[in-house]
């Protein structure tokens, strides 16, 4: 890529589970401000990959650098202040169903930043407008919200201490496919305007293709393809092709048993 | 679905073939391990308990250690004490009133068989504050409260919302567990030190009304029997019942697997578990206060 050193370098994550290897030898980098999605088929180590590269799960073998510093087996002090740099929208939203929709947003503000709630809930009110949200939703439970606005809110909070990176969970699985590409749109624009760099994982090829600057298709736990967005529908990779293509039959065999 | 009129030739179809095929490799493979398998079965269970009380020990070492390291969460631990301490009161009062009143009636139809009526003041006293007031209520809250955190913390679990407090650079150790802990650790006793006076009127009103004692010599049994240390020892048998409910129904939680049934299960297991160790560490503190 260029000169700049890597936001996020991945080098021979491996990760099992039990007898079952999920993360086979990960190797990953994403420059500054760029945007990079991880497609593959479901079970094969998306989400994992993620959760290692925010300390969720500790990968068994490899590393994992944020900045240039490695961030496998930090204390808790130092993840929370390397998770000060995240955000993340989670597939289900993951809004704080005990929390107010402004309360939600402003969470990181508040217990990281150490904000004054009076001033959070100003930016936080700033930060659904930016999502598209009226103020009138601020003093509203999450349940009270459609799955769209959740993600929304879920998008405004991730965004709301306009963190360096971003990570999206899925960000367009459960909802229709206009408000998929409004979501979309949304990542998109949220990520410029943040200047964040961007790492997301996803099996919706024509959301991967909007929100992406560069594709990589996770596979058996290898990256078997990474390449520019805009080639990934002729990659000339028979995996790719399968699954850009959503074909069920090809290279790839659908494991019914784990 | 298969189609309602083909289903039953489909299961008698599925399940004939199922045996037939080889029956040699299997009879041969259920005899040798028919040998082992108790024996197997056994080893795994006991493995599988070495294993939760390694965890419950790796949790509550975790948790507490964070209990005295900041940062704190005053507001939610506000809310828990109003939770636990507040709204608790009135299935803590109910109990504490109803075994009051119960051991009065009780207490008199046996010490009548001795003339000795006098002492029932006495002995609901002692009962309720040594050990009727902090079992009963420890049960009950466990029931109430420790429930709840099961299900709170183990929804929170699977639809990753702790997840997301750590991807919020907020420990949730911190933010969900030690807020739990430490209010129930604090309200407990105070529940109980309200039941024991509920309880103690609960005798009182039976003793009064319907066994016809003096209200003033009643009363002045109550208190010339009463020691310090049979409230003490109340108070904290009540801190520990308190603490063992919000461990378990934390430990649940945070441990819980799967969607609704996952949580069920935390649900169930931190009630049973919270009852059973109340029930066992009030002998221990029992032999601890009072053993001569």
């Amino acid at each position: 890529m260029s000169a700049s050193p890597p936001k996020i370098a991945l080098s021979g994550v491996k990760k099992r589970f039990g007898r079952k290897v999920v993360l086979d030898g990960i190797d990953l980098e994403v420059a500054p401000r760029e945007s990079v999605v991880i497609i593959g088929g479901s079970g094969t180590g998306k989400s994992v990959t993620l959760k290692c590269v925010l300390g969720l799960l500790k990968p068994d073998a490899g590393s994992i650098k944020v900045d240039g510093e490695e961030v496998v087996g930090l204390g808790d002090r130092a993840r929370e202040r390397i998770n000060t740099k995240f955000g993340m929208l989670f597939q289900s939203a993951a809004l704080f169903d005990s929390l107010t929709v402004w309360e939600n947003v402003a969470f990181g503000l508040i217990q990281g930043h150490k904000m004054a709630r009076r001033k959070a809930r100003e930016k936080a009110i700033e930060k659904l407008a930016q999502v598209g949200l009226g103020a009138d939703v601020a003093d509203l439970s999450p349940s009270e919200l459609s799955g769209g606005m959740q993600k929304r809110v879920g998008l405004a909070r991730a965004i709301a201490d306009d963190p360096e990176i971003i990570f999206f969970d899925e960000p367009t699985t459960g909802l229709d496919p206009i408000m998929a590409d409004v979501i979309n749109d949304l990542i998109v624009k949220c990520v410029k305007e943040v200047g964040a760099t961007a790492l997301s994982i996803t099996h919706d090829i024509a959301s991967a293709r909007k929100i992406g600057d560069r594709i990589a298709m996770l596979y058996h736990g290898k990256l078997i393809w990474v390449g520019p967005a805009a080639t990934v529908l002729d990659s000339g990779n028979p995996y790719v092709d399968q699954f850009v293509h959503g074909r069920a039959d090809g290279p790839i065999q659908m494991e019914l048993r784990g | 679905m298969p189609d309602p009129t083909s289903s039953p030739t489909l299961t008698v179809d599925s399940a004939a073939p199922n045996p037939a095929p080889n029956p040699a490799p299997n009879e041969a493979s259920n005899e040798t391990l028919g040998r082992f398998n108790f024996l197997a079965v056994i080893g795994r269970i006991i493995l599988a308990f070495f294993q939760q009380v390694g965890r419950l020990s790796m949790f509550t070492a975790s948790a507490v250690s964070h209990c005295v390291r900041p940062p704190f969460f005053p507001r939610q631990l506000l809310g828990q004490m109003v939770e636990i301490g507040y709204y608790s009161l009135p299935v803590v009062g109910l109990t504490t009133i109803f075994s009051g009143m119960v051991l009065a009636l009780q207490s008199y139809t046996g010490f009548a068989r001795f003339s000795a009526e006098g002492a029932v003041a006495t002995v609901v006293v002692i009962s309720i504050t040594r050990e009727l007031g902090p079992v009963l209520a420890g049960l009950m809250v466990a029931g109430r409260v420790g429930a709840a955190m099961a299900a709170e913390v183990g929804t929170m679990r699977v639809t990753e919302q702790i997840d997301a407090l750590t991807t919020l650079s907020t420990n949730p150790m911190k933010y969900l567990v030690v807020p739990r802990l430490v209010a129930a650790c604090l309200m407990l006793p105070c529940l109980v030190l309200v039941g024991d006076v509920i309880g103690v009127y609960g005798g009182y009103l039976i003793g009064v009304n319907k066994l016809d004692f003096n209200a003033a010599s009643y009363i002045q049994n109550t208190w010339d029997y009463l020691e310090t240390l049979d409230v003490v020892s109340g108070l904290v048998k009540a801190a520990v019942f308190g603490f063992l409910i919000a461990l378990m129904g934390c430990y649940m939680g945070y441990n819980s697997r799967g969607g609704a049934q996952g949580v069920g299960v935390s649900v169930r297991n931190a009630v049973v578990s919270a009852s059973i160790l109340i029930l066992i560490s009030n002998y221990m503190i029992t032999e601890l206060f009072f053993a001569q």
